[in-house]
């Protein structure tokens, strides 16, 4: 299904992108199954309408948007960016959508607002693996909230000129560039404010493999795997991973002063 | 008792066996040829013959307790093929590691090796299953005699289990279910030998009350 107008978005990859059938067939989605490739063949179990978008936490006032208004928030962009996986592949992906940062002209926050939660859809009725205990669901993630503002922050209701297919998030996700892909939460039902560092799903999983900035990192390698370089879909060899996935120029004053393999 | 396949017989049996081991390279070549190799295809490739290659393995240990309890002893005559499949796939699996992930590069894969545990493992495994792929012929057996050559052939005990590990850790934790379906596997194989082994010890008698014999502290009548 073909999203209407776009428009060609800032910060846009010249590589090629990887095919569209590679990034509907592959993937994680663990509430559609533990596999690679079943988010293709479970996901079309997911409702995406009606869908409803909560923001509650610290804000003066919690309120629900219903996706429908959302889409009309801003004008749609279309992004390349890399994509890189915790596990060592990578994509170049042409999303669509607009900056994170529009919501918070939606909402008032509070000044104890440090960081943002996304929650994603955990409803055993649409997700089968809900019912397994693969992760502590809801699956939650996380940003400061400097990260969740930056511009490269994307809110992706689309990629390839589509709408978002329901494998890779519908109808609303979030992309994060310069940290690996499991940061972007998928098929987002709410959105809080906190002040302190949230709890996410992998942390809770896996607190010494994932940590809560999960910024890609070519030095800090996995605890079980490097990370210095990675296999892009569609490619037979490995090549070398960027420091923040190529984004350092936009992003790494983020983390000025911060010791990198500590906050990994 | 049931009656054992004769001379010809066999060599059938074995000849069907042989082209159901080369199924899954069969599976990848096929793959190839129709480029079906999904997005990854070198993760393919490396999920294919590592699976086959425990496949195999839990096979090859699956002779012996099957042989005892239908009492079909030429099922013997097959391991031997099972087992060389077995390191036929771990082969392949080994060289689409060395090849894909470090272009053949010695310096790489010897620093990959060190560094992260699960693949120390899986190459331990591999190298220890080399000097049972290179005694698996009748002259081997004779050089060595058959019990050195069984005790060496033992190492599979241990290759098996680090194949184990190497599956566990190389998965996230939310993938544990299939190594865990293996090693469940594994340890039934593993567990009905050591039950065996206690069964055919000899039994060394006891008798808890039983006092040291005294000799000729008293003159005998």
């Amino acid at each position: 299904e073909k999203l209407g107008k776009t428009r060609p978005g800032p910060f846009s990859s010249d590589e090629k992108p990887t095919s569209f059938e590679s990034m509907t067939s592959y993937g994680n989605f663990y509430e559609f199954g533990p596999d690679k490739d079943s988010p293709a063949k479970n996901a079309h179990r997911l409702r995406t309408r009606p869908w409803t978008l909560t923001i509650d936490g610290e804000v003066k006032q919690a309120r629900t948007f219903a996706i429908e208004d959302i889409l009309n928030w801003a004008p749609l962009e279309e992004r390349t960016y890399r994509l890189r996986c915790v596990e060592g592949w990578s994509a170049v992906v042409p999303w669509i959508g607009f900056p994170f940062a529009e919501l918070l002209k939606r909402v008032d926050i509070t000044g104890n607002a440090k960081f943002v939660e996304f929650w994603s859809l955990a409803d055993r009725e649409q997700m089968p693996y809900i019912r397994l205990p693969l992760l502590d669901w809801p699956y939650v993630e996380g940003l400061r909230l400097d990260e969740a503002m930056h511009p490269l922050t994307l809110f992706a209701v689309g990629m390839y000129g589509e709408v978002m297919p329901k494998q890779n998030g519908a109808p609303i996700r979030l992309i994060v560039p310069w940290k690996y892909g499991f940061k972007g939460a998928k098929s987002i039902v709410r959105i809080r404010f906190v002040e302190k560092q949230p709890q996410t799903a992998w942390i809770k999983a896996a607190p010494d493999e994932y940590g809560f900035y999960s910024n890609v990192n070519p030095d800090v390698p996995h605890k079980r795997w490097s990370q210095s370089q990675e296999r892009r879909l569609g490619e037979f060899f490995k090549r070398k991973t960027l420091p923040f996935n190529g984004y350092g120029e936009q992003v790494a004053n983020l983390y000025s002063g911060m010791d990198l393999r500590k906050h990994f | 008792m049931a009656s054992a396949p004769d001379q010809r017989q066999l060599q059938l049996i074995k000849s069907a066996l042989f082209l159901l081991c080369l199924l899954p390279l069969g599976r990848l070549l096929w793959a190839a040829y129709t480029n079906d190799f999904g997005a990854n295809p070198v993760e393919f490739v490396q999920r294919w013959t590592g699976t086959w290659t425990f496949n195999l393995l839990l096979l090859t240990l699956c002779v012996t307790p099957l042989r005892v309890l239908t009492k079909l002893h030429w099922l013997l005559r097959l391991r031997r093929m099972l087992g060389l499949f077995c390191f036929f796939y771990a082969t392949l699996h080994f060289l689409s590691f060395i090849g894909f992930d470090h272009d053949f590069v010695v310096s790489d894969i010897a620093r990959d090796v060190l560094k992260r545990p699960f693949v120390t493992v899986g190459f331990a495994a591999f190298v220890l299953l080399i000097p049972l792929a290179a005694t698996s012929n009748q002259w081997a057996i004779r050089k060595l005699g058959g019990r050195k050559w069984q005790e060496l052939h033992r190492t599979i005990y241990l290759i098996s289990l680090l194949a184990a590990v190497h599956y566990f850790w190389l998965v996230k934790v939310t993938a544990l279910l299939w190594p865990l379906a293996y090693s469940a596997a594994l340890a039934l194989l593993l567990g009905w030998r050591v039950r065996e082994w206690r069964r055919k010890a000899i039994p060394v008698p006891q008798f808890p009350t039983a006092k040291p014999l005294k000799f000729f502290k008293q003159k005998p009548e």
